[in-house]
């Protein structure tokens, strides 16, 4: 991951701009210009406040879900709502994982399954493209990548739902895992994402060296590009699998409540149940995202990079 | 950026130097090899859009011409379906929930993001910390965003409702009127992605050059002048991106309103909160009307293109304007 990581951080660092005025700005400079433009620069107390509580917030909302999922099912009905986790959570983690209509066990397995495979078809197809239009000059190159931005616009699972259920019906595919993975792995962004670090991470010299010596373009990924675009790959690969773990409208309609991805589990957790024990579908919820949770703690650093890198390019 | 990158074109695309020892035909197999092989890296993407995006997309308007059932026969109906929607007021509803829930969402999202990121843009302790937490909600997944919101919107135990009411305000049925339920999902959508925007901008910001700040300090711009004069106007492709970015996501909205309607697609009782999304399932899944769903979603494949292309007007407007 190095090379992402270590480029933003540092861009991020304080004394970012390039330019000879930099080690001034840290001494004898600094002090003169700092009536003027230093809280530019400085973060102040209400600043840090601000950003600290705004966190908060965004932490809240999970911080909740775990109150309740940890609580009986009373927590969500309570006046004033409990703010601390009880001591209920393994009973209830039992009971969302048992709970019948929402088949919880195969909808976590499923969406990993399924998340997995287009997140490795995805790395497979975009890093092949990427050093395509990185490193390679091929006639019409321009306007194939304008196409594929153009593409990146229409959001198909949403407009061709109707066709894409045909075409599932006519292939028998209706509720199987290949229905929910081919129609996602037309990814753009992915092969735009691969492009861009393609271009910074491969030297030219190196594809130049590689083909003196005879080497054919496909070993030349193989050998040159492969380990060296090597954390872009990470990125690109958490990413596409957090975002298909989300994806929820198409697996609704492609698949059947008894072979869910998680999503279509969780929303049948609240649907599907009469009553609505509201510790038990927390509880879901949470057991939902505790994979989304394990990559965000281990890679979030990469994370944080890929998704800077992938702005800048836009 | 990634032009000035980009290689001399002699240099990549050369012919290998046909040494002594090369045969004609290994300097044949590489020409076809130079030729070729970039059109075969590409297009494992071209092909799988043809299968499963343009092929959808053109059937997707046939379909919508016919009145057409899953078993049973096709019938050519013509623009009738598209009469029918304009003509209605459900559709009607749908589309103008759509648009507000957008613009609601949309606005402050990407105003909060800016801001946000000129604030983690400035000298920090705990830099990654600060980043890693604004990004927080990454890990929550969309369904589980909506139930969590759902209850905290709930009209009689609502954590929110609750909150009201200590500071004196009276209770809000959430679901009721079209503008609270707006409000709420937009909240939802708002809690979600905010952080995400601003650290795209964050990223965008740290390439910007620190000699145009230096420039306007020395001409006295106080620094909401800067950020204003300088750091918008600077963003203004990044921007785009993410307006593009939410208006596809925004006007495709259907995890959020649908939970927050107890996973029903019918957006409330007038469908005060149904999205054009919603409506397009509700066809396809309640009706099994395929003929309406495909010109329900043929029509919000125009509003997308309509709302993008006045969207980059008004980005560049407002970029000429200062």
């Amino acid at each position: 991951m190095s090379t992402v990581a270590s480029e933003t951080d540092v861009t991020a660092s304080e004394t970012t701009g390039p330019g000879p005025g930099r080690p001034q700005r840290r001494s004898g400079r600094r002090s003169r210009k700092s009536r003027a433009g230093v809280h530019l620069w400085d973060a102040t107390a209400l600043t840090r406040i601000a950003l600290i509580a705004t966190i908060a917030l965004m932490a809240f909302p999970l911080y909740w879900m775990v109150v309740v999922a940890s609580r009986d099912a009373s927590a969500a009905t309570t006046f004033p709502p409990p703010l601390t986790p009880g001591s209920n959570l393994g009973a209830n983690v039992d009971t969302a994982l048992n709970d019948d209509a929402s088949n919880l066990v195969k909808g976590l397995v499923n969406s990993f399954i399924v998340s997995g495979t287009v997140a490795f078809s995805v790395v497979v197809i975009s890093t092949l493209a990427g050093f395509a239009f990185a490193k390679l000059r091929f006639r019409g190159s321009t306007v194939l990548l304008a196409i594929i931005l153009l593409t990146m616009t229409v959001p198909l699972q949403q407009i061709g739902i109707v066709p894409l259920y045909l075409m599932m019906v006519e292939l028998g595919w209706v509720n199987t895992l290949q229905a929910v993975i081919l129609p996602f792995l037309v990814n753009g962004f992915g092969i735009f994402l691969m492009r861009q670090y393609t271009i910074q991470a491969v030297p030219d010299d190196l594809v130049e060296a590689a083909r003196i010596d005879g080497a054919s373009t496909i070993r030349i990924y193989w050998n040159v590009v492969l380990p060296a675009v090597r954390p872009g790959i990470a990125v690109l690969g958490l990413l596409t699998f957090m975002q298909n773990w989300n994806e929820f409208l198409w697996p609704l309609i492609a698949l059947s409540p008894d072979n869910p991805t998680v999503q279509v589990a969780i929303q049948q957790l609240t649907t599907g149940n009469y009553s609505a024990d509201y510790s038990m579908i927390f509880t879901g919820t949470l057991l939902s995202i505790v994979p989304l949770v394990v990559i965000f703690v281990a890679f979030g650093k990469q994370i944080v990079g890929g998704i800077m890198e992938g702005g800048v390019k836009a | 950026m990634s032009q000035t990158r980009r290689v001399a074109p002699e240099v990549v695309g050369a012919q290998p130097v046909a040494g002594p020892h090369r045969s004609r035909l290994s300097r044949a197999r590489s020409f076809v090899d130079l030729k070729v092989s970039p059109y075969l890296l590409v297009s494992p993407y071209f092909i799988l859009f043809a299968i499963f995006g343009a092929f959808p997309l053109g059937f997707t308007l046939w379909v919508s011409l016919h009145d057409w059932q899953l078993a049973g026969d096709k019938e050519y109906v013509g623009l009738e379906h598209y009469e029918f929607l304009l003509g209605n007021e459900r559709f009607r509803t749908t589309v103008v929930n759509t648009l507000g829930m957008f613009v609601v969402a949309t606005v402050p999202q990407l105003l909060l993001a800016l801001m946000l990121a000129n604030a983690l843009n400035k000298r920090l302790r705990g830099r990654l910390f600060l980043r890693l937490g604004v990004l927080i909600p990454m890990v929550t997944s969309v369904v589980a965003v909506a139930i969590v919101f759902s209850q905290l919107y709930g009209t009689e135990y609502g954590m929110i409702n609750w909150l009201l009411e200590k500071v004196g305000v009276d209770p809000i049925d959430w679901r009721a009127s079209s503008t609270a339920s707006w409000v709420a999902i937009s909240s939802m959508v708002d809690w979600r992605w905010t952080g995400y925007n601003a650290i795209i901008y964050l990223a965008a910001m740290q390439a910007i050059p620190r000699g145009l700040y230096e420039a306007a300090i020395i001409d006295g711009a106080s620094s909401r002048q800067q950020f204003w004069h300088i750091t918008v106007p600077q963003l203004k492709p990044v921007i785009l991106f993410t307006v593009f970015i939410s208006t596809i996501g925004g006007l495709t909205l259907f995890a959020e309103p649908l939970m927050f309607g107890s996973g029903r697609f019918d957006g409330g009782t007038t469908g005060q909160y149904q999205t054009v999304a919603m409506y397009i399932v509700q066809a396809f899944r309640e009706r099994n009307n395929y003929g309406l769903a495909a010109a329900a979603a043929w029509l919000l494949f125009v509003i997308i293109i309509v709302v993008a292309l006045a969207n980059y007007l008004v980005v560049n407007r407002i970029r000429e304007a200062k």
